[in-house]
């Protein structure tokens, strides 16, 4: 046993696989916060006034707001004065046109992470809008995608090309005033990713974007904005992976989503940001507000999400079922080892008649983490026939971690009818030598475990994301079992 | 292929094996048969190295080494297969893809090549025969829901595709019907060969009217107190097991 004890402390000591820092030159804007820094922002961006405006307006909220407090996560405050709000590659005056024109230490960061973007071009079916820290500097597949009439590009580029959609559109989901985060993103948000899916069209190909955050003590603030017309379909795929650092670095992003009647959206996130050393210094704050609008009769909006870093995560990504016979889903896997702390689940707000939801969340706690499930299921007056599954199960490996389950069931509707199961197991040292005494290794045995476990959530991935996700599984629950 | 000398095993402070001697042959059928709390479980457990048993004294070879050596899974590998008691359940597991992984994983050790998911197929069906199993199993997850008789005859299919060179079954007839009972056994029976040798470990002789053993032992107290053919557990059956202790105890 003590033998035993001895290989699985090795493992999960075993260093973050993709810590490295790109050294290059960034524009970075002295820290701190306020109505010039916002104005830089937008001057830098050559925004049009409205968005200057709309900015304004969202950071006279934030300043009279409250840091949330409620999420069962602790970390030592933030200093939002201290926190730089605008960093960008210097690559000319102009985007870079080509791959040709990228810095080729971007491209090397790439490579390092196994996404080299020459290659990506000729992956079948996946276009990349890379964003390097805020600015994007390459977008592949345009032209396929232009012919289909899908619009994809970085957020920044759409407020030029296409400012009538994104002013419709933006903080139509998420109001500026939504929260704490959502504010202070909607006050300072760089860049992000825009797409836009019209009438009648199934997107040629799903959708990806690889985040990631390089120069120090920058927060990084996304702004992605998804909108389905009538009758489209889009499938998304977010990933993210970033370099080791010492100090906590926020992270605050806004996700809009907005299906229209019987458009469907389906929106996949693989996260493995830093998650901190073994002795919970350093790491990612990752605070989202992610949410889905079934504005429109008979819409669809499916969240899949792989958590695996992050020294903290708090997010729930939502959907509002607003039309009638419109559907939510929610498939979630939640790991934390060490010293992590997740708080995340989802929303479903049933507005609409006939409307149906599920959610299924895997939490799985290692080392000293904690892991929360927290969901609320809200079913209005008038959403008549309304359904809703939750299905929430934690599994716990070694006795120093935590899991924890707040569901909130509201329903003002009697003929709503809401289930949920919850359960909470251990990876038994029954089921492990079970594997073992098959002739399996003992971590290929916790990882097939684990990945059982997680198989109904893998399942709505798609496959070349759910072969990531069991990898990212694996690495970060290497031998954490004792 | 297994010499167990003077082997004394505790778990806490509980003392179980008290001096266990045995020595098995290739090709050789042996019953170990016990009373409750005799240790029957804790032998078969501690020869495929279950960890939460304390090995105090004693040797044990396979195959002329120290088993004790050995990982489970390297154990496994060398040719040892437990047929469980109680066979776990493990959620989302797939059945089959758990014994590609265990199949392919001895392979690799033996030197040869993975077998492709076609000819992994091809052994499926061919052991699935021999124990009647029901394909419906093969893509459930492992033992998940399986009955206690699906279980059992589950253990025995993995045994027929893992080829092991020592099989040791633990109480297999335990929970079992007639039907059941004689199903596992025709398993067991048409795995029988010159170069495997098979530790029977069960309570009652019941299954040793299917599955004929060429030694039968009794197992009391930690220790083996009688050995011989298996005419001795018919007269056990007809005596009891405290006929064998005075005797032990007289000798």
């Amino acid at each position: 046993m003590t033998d035993e004890t001895a290989k699985v402390e090795e493992l999960v000591h075993q260093d973050y696989e993709h810590g490295f820092v790109t050294d290059i030159d960034t524009d970075t804007v002295a820290p701190g916060l306020n109505e010039d820094v916002i104005a830089l922002i937008s001057a830098k961006k050559e925004e049009p006034e409205w968005l200057l405006e709309w900015r304004l307006k969202a950071f006279e909220h934030w300043t009279r707001m409250a840091e949330p407090s409620w999420a069962h996560v602790h970390y030592p405050p933030i200093d939002f004065q201290g926190i730089s709000y605008y960093s960008a590659p210097k690559a000319g005056t102009d985007g870079p046109k080509s791959l040709d024109e990228v810095d080729p230490k971007l491209l090397e960061t790439y490579e390092k992470l196994g996404i080299p973007l020459h290659e990506q071009k000729m992956l079948a079916g996946v276009a990349v809008d890379a964003v390097f820290d805020s600015v994007s500097v390459a977008t592949t597949f345009k032209e396929k995608l232009a012919d289909a009439g899908v619009i994809f590009c970085s957020f920044s580029e759409a407020v030029q090309n296409h400012p009538d959609i994104v002013r419709e559109y933006l903080g139509s989901v998420v109001p500026v005033a939504d929260n704490y985060y959502a504010a202070l993103n909607s006050a300072v948000f760089t860049d992000g990713s825009f797409c836009f899916i019209p009438k009648n069209t199934r997107c040629p190909m799903e959708l990806s974007t690889y985040f990631r955050i390089n120069a120090a003590n920058t927060g990084q603030f996304e702004r992605t904005l998804v909108v389905a017309e009538e009758g489209s379909h889009v499938s998304y795929l977010e990933g993210c992976t970033a370099p080791m650092r010492d100090e906590n670095q926020l992270h605050a992003a806004v996700v809009e989503l907005v299906a229209l009647d019987n458009a469907e959206i389906k929106y996949s996130t693989v996260q493995n940001w830093y998650p901190g050393d073994e002795n919970g210094v350093g790491g990612i704050y990752n605070f989202v507000t992610k949410r889905g609008d079934c504005r429109g009769a008979g819409s669809r909006i499916s969240w899949t999400q792989v958590e695996t870093g992050s020294a903290i995560t708090w997010k729930y990504p939502s959907c509002i079922l607003r039309g009638d016979n419109s559907s939510g889903e929610f498939y979630s896997v939640a790991v934390t080892n060490n010293y992590q702390q997740a708080d995340t689940g989802t929303k479903m707000i049933h507005l609409g008649r006939n409307t149906r939801s599920t959610i299924i969340s895997k939490g799985i706690s290692a080392g000293k983490a904690q892991n929360a499930y927290r969901g609320l299921v809200n079913i209005s007056k008038r959403a008549d026939n309304a359904r809703n599954y939750t299905q929430c199960d934690s599994l716990l490996m070694g006795d120093t971690c935590g899991a924890h389950t707040f569901p909130y069931i509201e329903t003002r509707n009697a003929s709503a009818i809401v289930e949920h199961e919850a359960t909470t197991s251990k990876i038994s040292d029954d089921q492990l030598f079970y594997c073992r005494q098959r002739g399996i290794d003992e971590e290929d045995a916790v990882n097939m475990i684990v990945n059982g476990f997680c198989k109904d959530v893998f399942k709505e991935l798609p496959m070349e994301f759910a072969v990531e996700a069991q990898k990212l599984l694996n690495i970060t629950l290497e031998g954490a079992v004792g | 292929m297994l010499t167990i000398n003077n082997l004394k095993v505790g778990i806490g402070n509980k003392q179980i094996l008290k001096g266990l001697d045995l020595t098995v042959n290739t090709g050789e059928v042996h019953a170990i048969m016990g009373p409750n709390g005799s240790g029957k479980s804790t032998l078969a457990n501690v020869l495929a190295g279950r960890d939460n048993y304390e090995v105090m004294s004693g040797t044990v070879e396979y195959d002329g080494r120290d088993l004790f050596e050995l990982a489970p899974e390297e154990r496994a590998r060398e040719g040892i297969f437990l047929a469980f008691q109680y066979p776990v359940e493990i959620p989302g597991v797939n059945n089959i893809y758990l014994l590609k992984a265990a199949l392919n994983g001895i392979r690799k050790h033996q030197g040869k090549g993975a077998l492709d998911a076609v000819e992994f197929l091809q052994v499926v069906r061919e052991k699935m025969k021999l124990v009647k199993m029901d394909e419906s199993l093969l893509n459930r997850s492992v033992n998940e829901g399986f009955s206690g008789g699906e279980k059992k005859r589950n253990e025995i299919f993995q045994m027929a595709v893992l080829d092991p060179r020592l099989a040791i079954l633990d109480e297999t007839d335990s929970g079992l019907d007639i039907d059941a009972l004689k199903t596992v056994a025709e398993g067991v029976n048409s795995l029988r060969n010159e170069s495997r040798s098979i530790v029977l470990v069960t309570h009652y002789q019941r299954l040793l009217n299917y599955i004929v053993p060429d030694y039968v032992h009794v197992l009391s107290d930690g220790k083996i107190i009688r050995s011989g053919s298996r005419e001795l557990a018919v007269e056990l059956e007809e005596k009891g097991y405290d006929w064998v202790r005075q005797e032990a105890r007289a000798a």
